[in-house]
This record gives C-alpha cells, structure tokens and sequence, in this order.
C-alpha cells in the first residue's frame, strides 16, 4: 500500500539535477579543455582561477565573460518549486521556464558569441563591438545543458506527459536533443554550407553554378567524348551493384533453403566476413589478382600473348569489389525473407496445379518483394556512401564519395562544393529510401502467421536449380579466393614482382622492442591501431546504450510525433559516412561546439552512423518480449526506469551484446566518414591502411588488414560463444514440465 | 510468517470514453459502480471494450473523457504504478529471469515495505495458493497451473485496493479451469477482495461472479447478477450471449400492471410486462424451457434431431420461426419430420424489454 504523501521541501528528481547544474556552473571547467576531452592536465594547471581551466563561476566573479550570469538565474529559478507537490501547477511551470529557458539561453550565447566575438553582424550593430570572445562548450557547458534539459523534461512530466512519467519523458528528451545536435545541426549546415560563397555571404546563384558543374552532371561518356558526371557514375554504380547483390543474395538464399545442399551453416558464416572486413580490402585483393601485376592478369597475358592491361581500374574493379563486400550482407537479408515464405502457401499453389517453376513465378517471388526491396536499397546505400574501393580501385572513374573527399582535403579546398556534392549523394540515398518506402506501400506481406506450419519448402524447379548452383558455386570460390590473397599477399616481398616469403610487413607494423623503459611498440601501425581500439571501446557501449533506450521508447512508448522521432533515428541509416564526415567537420569546426581533430569527433560519429543498426537490433530483441511483462511490472508499482532496469535490461542480453560488439567492429573497419575526422593525434586503423595504399605500400597496408580481420574474428567468436552458451543454458531451463507460456504473445 | 490482508475499495466510472488515435472508440461513454469486497466479470465478446475497461481500471490506459475514482480517490490521472491496484494477466507476465520467489517479491520491493519483511509475505502469498516449497523454482519450471497461481501470489502480497485479472483461464486446459476458477472465488471470498474479472466465456462468468457487466460495442449491454441476467435479459445479444436463447418475435395485446398478454402463433401467454407497450415485440426462450408435446401449441415438424450424449438436440420448424430446442430425455424426443406441439411453460419465455 502506497499513498502519495504531500512533499515538503524539494522533489529529489529536482534537487538531482540542481545540484548537476550546480557543479557544471561552479565546479567544473566552463570551456573545451585545449588537450583534450580525456586529459585531465588541467587540474593542476591553475585551476579553478587560470582563464582555460575556470568554471562560469569564477570566470563571471572576476569579470570575464559576463554574458553567463543569467545561467545563474536560470539555475536557480527551480528553487521556486521548494514544497510545491509534484502535481501542481506551480511545480510543472517553475521547471519548465527554468529548463526550457536555461537551455535556450546557453544555445543562443553559444551561437551568437564566437571566437571573434559577435559571429552575426546584426548583432555587433544592435549591441555594439565585443571586446571578449569565446571558445567551444567544455565540461561545465554541458552538464548545465543536461541540467536543464532534464528539469524541463520532469516539468513536462509533472504537466502529465506520457503518464507523467519523468524517466520516459527524460529519455524521449534527451534522445530528440542528441538527434538535432548531431544529426540535424549537421545536414542542415551542408544545406547552408552549399549556398555560401567563400567570402561568407549567401547566394542561390553560387548554388546553381556548383550544381549544375558539368563534372556532377556531365554526359560526355555517352556522345564517346570523355568521362561522364560522378552523379551518373555514382548512380549508375549503385544501381548496378544494389540490382546484382539481390540476385547474387538470392541465388545462396534459394540454394539453402530450397535445395538438398546441406551446408547451410557453412554459407551463413561467410555473412560474417563483410562484416569484420575493412570495406576496401576487397579492393587490395582485387588489385592482387587482376591489378597490371596481378596473378589473373599476368596468367592471361601469357597464354594470349597480350600485354596486360589496367583494365580493372575504373567501373569493372570497383563493381567487382563491391559486388564482394555486400552480397553477404545481400544474402544475410534474403534468407530471413525466403525461409518467412510459408511452405503452405506453396502448397496451396501446387494444389491448385500450378507446377514448380509457376509457383515460384506467381506466389514464392512476389512475396519475397519486401525482402528484394530492402536488399536493392542496402546494396544502393552501400555502395553509393562506399569511399575506399573507389579510391583504391576507381582511376579515372570518380564517384560523389571520393569527389568529396577531394574537394575537402585536395588542393581545391572548396567547403561549398563538397556541400553541394553531399547534397546530391543524400538526395539519391533519400530518393531510394522512399522510392522502397512507396513501392512496398500498403500491401500486406505479412506470411508468418504464428500458426503451425508443417508444409515442407519446395524443391527449386529444375530450370532456375542448375544456373543457381552454378552461380553460387562460382562465386563462393572466388569469394575464398580473395580472402586467401589477403592472407598470402601479406606474407610475400612485393607481390607481381618477388614472391619470396616474408614477415617484413607485420615487422615494420606491429614490432615490439624491449628498451630500458621496458615495453617499446616500435611498429608503425600500433599507434593508429591504438587510438581505433579505444575509439571503438569507447564508442561501442555509448552506441548501444543510445540505440536499446531509443528503441523502447519506439516499442514500448506512445508519444505525440513518435512517427517523426523513428524518422529522425533512422535518418542516418540513410545518410551516407561521406556525407556525415563532411557534416561533421562543418557544423563543429567552430564554437559552442569545437570538436575537429579530437576523439570525441570520432567517437560521436560513430554513435550516430551506428545507431540504427543499435536501434534495429533492440527494437526486434523487444518486440519479442510481450508487453504484459512491462505492464506487470507498471501495475506492481515499479515505475518506468525500475521496469527498465529490472525486467527489460534483464531479458534483452543477447541484444545488448550482439549490438556492443556489432558497433565495436563497424567502429573499428569504418572508413567513409572517419576519413574526414582523423587528425595526426586521432589516426584510425582504416585511415592509416589507406594512407599506405595511396602510397603503393601494399604489403604493410594487407598485413595490417589481415591483423585487423584476425582481431575482429576473433571479437564476433568471442561473442558467438558468449551468446551460444546463454542459449543452452536457456534450453535446459525449459525443459521443465511446461512450456513457458509467460513467453507467449499475450492479448494486445 | 505475516498475514495477508486487504484494502478492498470500490470502483467508479462516470462517462468514461476511450479513444485511440486514428479514431477508434474502444469504450463509450461508460458508467458503473462497483462495490468494495466483490467479484465483478466484464463479459463480452472479442473486441467489446471489456479488456480496455479492464486496462482502464488499472491506468495502463489514460481515459479521453471522464472519470475513474478508486475508493474516494480520483484516480484519473494517476498512472499505474502509484494507483495500487494489482493484474493477473493473460499471460501471467511471470519475469522469467526471476525466481519464483523473486517473482512473488517484486511488487514489494516498490512499495515501501521493510526489506527483512519481504520473505515473510512472499511466503505467506505462496502459502494462500497452495505453492510454498516451490520458491526457487524458474517459472519455466512450473506447469501453466502452478505458473497462473505464482501470478496471483505476486498480485496479492501487495494486499491492492483492486486486483484485476485478465481472462485468467484462458491458456488452461478445460479441467484444470473448473479448479483454479473456484480457487480464485475461494481467495477472493475468503480476503474479501474487491475483483474485476475478464472473459469472454459466459459459464466461466456465471459461475465466478457476484455480478456480471456484460459488454458490446464498446458500451454497457447489462449490468446485474448471473440469475437475473439469464433469466431476464434486457436485450437480444444478452439473452443470446448468456447461455443460448430462440429470440421470437410476438404481440403484446394488452398491459395490466405488470403482467401483459402476449400474442405467439395460436396462444396467448401471461408475462410480466418489463416495460413493454402493446405492439409488436420479441421474447427470448431458453432452448431447455421449450415444452414439446402433442396437446395445445403452436405446431412445428421437426427439421434436425441430434444425439448428443447428455441430451438431444432438436430444430423445429413453425410459423413463429426455428427454434432450437434441448430434451434432456434423449429416448423421449421426437424424430426427423414428426408434428410435435410446441408450448412455453411458466419461468420459460420473457419479454425483451430493448
């Protein structure tokens, strides 16, 4: 028996964050500290009283600054709430003047005042010149930030959102207030950053001249007059290899679901490779064996006594190497789809004399649509945001993801243009997005019906068995051929050229020395290896954590705009990494947030180029659970957060896993986005490699590879067998007298 | 080791509506009173509203419009958690990662209860549904029976001013049904709960409740004890939900009083007039308080006999309509195509008032 008791003094939730703000104003340093998000220097470097190090406290006491004294008001106004019951009217007000506008106010000094002081002329005019100035937001800022965004939160709990649960409406919060700062502040400053001429000021007409440039949408190719525009090499690319992987996809689908081949689980690990594979060392293989010294090339240029050629440079290598990398991924989609065509339905068709080859025609296939679909749009997406096979591989064949990196780091230096081509790059992979979104529409493909089903899966007609076999076939030994150069081509001198067997590469990358300080890593790799391991460490928990609370509120949550916010999650699943490094490097070169060249950049776009996959895994780990245990556990007195905590977290392990180590490894083979973010200090592993291809040092750059696939093996079978057990224990729990109803979907 | 008590309270709707986005009405304008100490069924059939009233009842819906009051409070705002009131779901929603005995503890981690009390009453709550040697078992562990008892212990030990249950029955086999319904009947009288019980299975009801609210399209079709709604069902889904009924149409010729006369094929028959005008109208028979005989009745031939074990089980044709008829003397009743008289001996037929 519980009876909500009338309150004196202050509401702990409210007192919680108070005393968060509190410290963030008084204790903890106000600006960006200059080493790093990490170092912790500063402690002994002045502090509380050296400018760099002060909290707004002091900085405001000695005068500087004076624009942050209204913080203080803002953090204080909640006082006014002292006694006032949880309820009331006066409560819910209070706090959401206080969060609402303290959060509004610390954005808008941030943007108004930068490095230069005022950053808009109509300001300086209105307000007058500033003679101070300042740096990014460092620790203080932020826990104000939080501070406030949480009392705004539990005000609007108060005022009875969502149940008037404070930890629901928390977390709704602060997933809507990460979202917009890191990836709508982003995409919205490519779209300013695209009408902007260089000297600052806007302009369509700049706009229209850099998108119209012949070099996006040039059709030269076709006339026989030279290259065409990327845009249409891009499209033209995706489109080849979104269409070939569903086929190729399909083909091992059909074989192990649909055939007497009986290694199924053979094929299904081979689904792991694209995964722990750095995206272009496809490329390097490809290179090994059909480059002008390739194995492939030479052998054929001998029986035909023709001089090799580059062919493979260009559209071929690059379709080749992509085709590769996301069949798995293809067919990772397909099986799902083709083993949730109901046998019955088959059935029912051959019953109604339709032979085998008509059955697949009229009823298998299009019930397959969702899962083609989803396919096409991932192969699409892949390889239009693809960046290092078409730099390793592309030669004279640009595409928008290398045309943007050049336009960035190359000697045109044009922010604009590198703009206006992520803006092209995001218009095909929304375009496609919602292309699927429409074409799937309002049919029902709903086939598994949760009734038993004892149908046996037909045999593949004759007519489609032998050409799918045969593909299959062909291109799972090429696939292991592939992955066998990797591995040898890391052991040999100089490949094409001496063939002599060798562990020179690994020795100058990963060389460990003893000196007089004891442990000296004297390889060239080990510090960009290093600095990936951390990164991904770092990122991989913060990724899983954001991805499993946004998706229960997707689940379990009814909320006004929810569409809007799942859209929001799910936006960067379609933004392609060139697109969000560019964004990046953008939106937070600058103050209030100053994070070019730091770990944190990499680290945060991590989290949020991973976040759907988090998102996706936790969404359908938890509609697997039935909603009755929630709502048992709401009608037994725990309230949302002792719900999650206890009964949701709980049940949803091997979803926490397979999500921390599913974007431990994305972080660590990422390349597309981390391209634009690395810094001398912030290598990553996947930079460097590149680094090493454009030098033609092939050797080191594959031997590292294969380091890193050897370590990212060997993170999934750790993680494989964490889960694997689980699952035996689980079964040996069931296998009491019953089988386990609370299990079973309850009533909706 | 601690007793478990009880809070009983009443409940009370007044014009609760509850809409869902995208429009659809799920409980209309509803208003009922349900007293403290009592086992109240919602009745009704899929899709009624009855679940959603239920969800109502415990703040795991927010009413549109009106409002829920608990006891004396108004509990309209309040959410689950804090409204102290317990479900047995469906399901049973038994956290499978907990014990039995971690399961049954739960709730009381959450509501204030000394820390060294918790054994106590978790074993008090075990001992009330007969399961005390069975705390450290997975819920996996045990039979759908012993799992659907640990639910109500879970719900109990909280002692709730309102315990909801879910078409508790419903993932049991058709033995074990009868058992765990009187048990329940059998805690709830014996604690002096206050129970809101969902089904949609109409014997299970009659035999559980004090009253019945039966439900359909989302309003209320009557609310009143298992007696009267079999035997005077306000309306023709009523008297064909409870128990099966023939709906005939007939005449009212005259009122006097309470009584009127009524019309049906050749005979006139003598009923209370439930409010009825003369004109037409329509009765509802029971189909084992049918008379069949060779005297004075309404002539009928007979269209379907079937032997059904207990019974017989007989269609008639005549002017008034089909009527389905149940014989309990299954050597007495007549055979396909025989002329038999139909009649409407006293307590048979009543008059629909809606």
């Amino acid at each position: 028996m519980k009876t909500p008791e009338g309150r004196t003094g202050l509401d702990p939730a409210v007192g919680l964050w108070l005393a968060v703000g509190a410290a963030g104003y008084a204790l903890l340093p106000w600006y960006a500290i200059e080493d790093g998000f990490f170092a912790f220097g500063w402690l002994f470097q002045g502090y509380p009283f050296a400018a760099e190090a002060a909290p707004a406290l002091f900085l405001n006491t000695a005068g500087a600054k004076p624009w942050l004294w209204p913080l203080l008001g803002f953090l204080l106004l909640p006082l006014a709430a002292w006694g006032a019951a949880r309820n009331s009217m006066r409560f819910s007000v209070v706090l959401l003047a206080a969060g609402g506008g303290g959060f509004a106010y610390l954005l808008a000094q941030g943007f108004a005042i930068g490095i230069g002081g005022w950053e808009y002329q109509s300001l300086e005019a209105l307000l007058g010149p500033m003679a101070d100035r300042q740096f990014g937001m460092g620790y203080g800022a932020l826990m104000l930030a939080a501070a406030f965004l949480f009392l705004f939160t539990t005000g609007l709990a108060a005022r009875g959102a969502i149940n008037g649960d404070p930890f629901v409406v928390g977390a709704i919060g602060l997933v809507v207030a990460i979202v917009a700062i890191f990836i709508f502040w982003p995409i919205t400053r490519i779209l300013v950053q695209a009408i902007q001429e260089n000297d600052g000021t806007y302009s369509l007409v700049v706009f229209w001249d850099k998108f119209t440039d012949s070099k996006i949408w040039g059709l030269a190719c076709l006339s026989g007059g030279g290259s065409c525009g990327v845009a249409w090499n891009s499209l033209a690319l995706a489109i080849l290899v979104g269409l070939l992987t569903t086929l190729l996809g399909l083909a091992f689908a059909l074989v192990v679901t649909r055939s007497a081949f009986r290694h199924g689980r053979f094929l299904k690990a081979l689904t792991v490779l694209p995964i722990i594979t750095p995206p272009f060392v496809i490329g390097l293989a490809i290179i090994l064996l059909f480059g002008l010294s390739g194995t492939v090339t030479q052998i054929v240029a001998e029986l035909t006594g023709t001089p090799a050629t580059r062919w493979v440079y260009g559209l071929p290598g690059v379709l080749i190497a992509q085709l590769l990398a996301l069949t798995p991924i293809a067919f990772l989609v397909l099986i799902g789809v083709v083993e949730g065509v109901s046998p019955s339905m088959e059935e029912a068709a051959q019953t109604l004399r339709a032979d085998r080859w008509q059955t697949f025609r009229t009823v298998s296939l299009p019930l397959m649509r969702p899962g083609l679909a989803n396919a096409f749009l991932l192969g699409f997406i892949e390889s239009m945001a693809d960046f290092g096979n078409p730099l390793v591989l592309g030669g004279n064949f640009d595409v928008l993801s290398t045309e943007i990196f050049f336009a960035i780091v190359g000697a045109q230096y044009d922010q604009g243009r590198a703009a206006v081509l992520a803006l092209v790059l995001l218009g095909f992979t929304l375009g496609a997005f919602w292309a699927q979104r429409f074409w799937l529409g309002r049919k029902s493909y709903a086939t598994v019906t949760g009734k038993g089903d004892s149908g046996i899966p037909s045999r593949l007609p004759a007519r489609l068995a032998i050409p799918v076999y045969g593909v299959v076939i062909f291109w799972t030994l090429f696939t292991l051929t592939i992955y066998v150069m990797i591995v040898f081509g890391s052991f040999v001198e100089l490949w094409g050229v001496d063939h002599t067997l060798t562990f020179k590469h690994y020795l100058t990358a990963f060389s460990v020395g003893w000196t007089e300080h004891g442990l000296h890593l004297s390889g060239s790799a080990w510090d960009s290896f290093l600095t990936t391991l951390e990164v991904a460490a770092v990122a991989a928990p913060l990724t899983a954590a954001v991805g499993l609370i946004t998706a229960y509120l997707l689940v379990r949550q009814h909320f006004w705009g929810k569409n809007a916010f799942e859209f929001g999650t799910m936006l960067s699943f379609a933004i392609p990494g060139t697109v969000i490094g560019v964004s990046y490097i953008l939106a937070f070169n600058v103050p209030p947030l100053e994070l070019t060249g730091t770990g944190v950049i990499l680290v945060l776009s991590f989290i949020f180029r991973n976040m759907p996959v988090g998102v996706r895994a936790g969404v359908a780990a938890m509609s697997q659970l039935d909603r009755s245990l929630d709502e048992s556990s709401l009608t037994l007195g725990a309230g949302a957060w002792s719900t999650f905590r206890l009964v949701v977290l709980p049940l949803m392990r091997p979803a926490i896993l397979a999500a921390l180590v599913y974007s431990f490894v994305r972080a660590m083979t990422a390349i597309s986005a981390v391209i634009f973010l690395v810094s001398a200090e912030y290598d990553t592993a996947t930079s460097y490699i590149i680094g090493r291809v454009e030098n033609n040092d092939y050797g080191l750059a594959i031997a590292y590879s294969t380091v890193l696939i050897v370590v990212m093996l060997l993170a999934v079978g750790a993680f494989q067998l964490a889960v694997g057990e689980r699952r035996i224990g689980r079964r040996q729990g069931e296998s009491g007298p019953a089988a386990a109803p609370a299990r079973a979907g309850g009533k909706p | 080791m601690s007793e478990i008590g009880t809070q009983a309270a009443s409940i009370r709707f007044a014009g609760v509506s509850k809409v869902y986005p995208g429009g659809v009405t799920a409980v209309d304008d509803i208003s009922l009173h349900i007293e403290a100490g009592t086992l109240v069924t919602l009745l009704g059939p899929s899709g009624c509203g009855k679940t959603t009233t239920l969800r109502l009842i415990a703040g795991l819906e927010m009413a549109s419009t009106g409002h829920i009051a608990i006891g004396d409070e108004d509990v309209t705002l309040v959410p689950a958690t804090e409204r102290d009131v317990s479900m047995v779901f469906q399901s049973y929603a038994l956290f499978p990662h907990m014990t039995v005995a971690e399961n049954v503890g739960y709730g009381l981690r959450f509501s204030g209860h000394p820390k060294a009390d918790i054994p106590g009453r978790v074993a008090a709550g075990l001992d009330l549904v007969g399961l005390a040697d069975y705390t450290a078992r997975l819920p996996s562990e045990l039979s759908g029976g012993q799992q659907q008892r640990v639910a109500v212990a879970r719900a109990l030990v909280l002692e709730p001013r309102v315990l909801l249950f879910d078409e508790p029955l419903s993932n049991l086999d058709a033995k074990l049904r009868r058992r765990v319904r009187e048990e329940i009947r059998e805690i709830q009288g014996k604690l002096g709960l206050t129970v809101v019980y969902v089904t949609h299975d109409q014997e299970e009801a009659l035999a559980v409740s004090d009253r019945i609210i039966v439900m359909n399209q989302a309003v209320i079709a009557q609310d009143g004890t298992p007696r009267q709604l079999y035997e005077a069902p306000e309306s023709a889904f009523v008297a064909d939900f409870i128990g099966e009924a023939n709906v005939l149409d007939c005449e009212v010729v005259a009122v006097e009083g309470a009584r009127a006369r009524v019309q049906i094929g050749p005979l006139t028959l003598d009923l209370p007039a439930r409010g009825r005008a003369a004109g037409p109208a329509r009765l509802a028979v029971r189909p084992d308080r049918v008379g069949l005989g060779s005297g004075e009745g309404v002539p009928g031939r007979v269209r379907r006999a079937t032997y059904v074990g207990r019974h017989m089980e007989v269609t008639l044709e005549s002017e008034i309509g089909e009527i389905f008829v149940l014989l309990a003397d299954a050597d007495a009743a007549p055979g396909v195509g025989d002329e038999v008289a139909i009649s409407f001996p006293d307590g048979g037929p009543v008059l629909l008032p809606g």
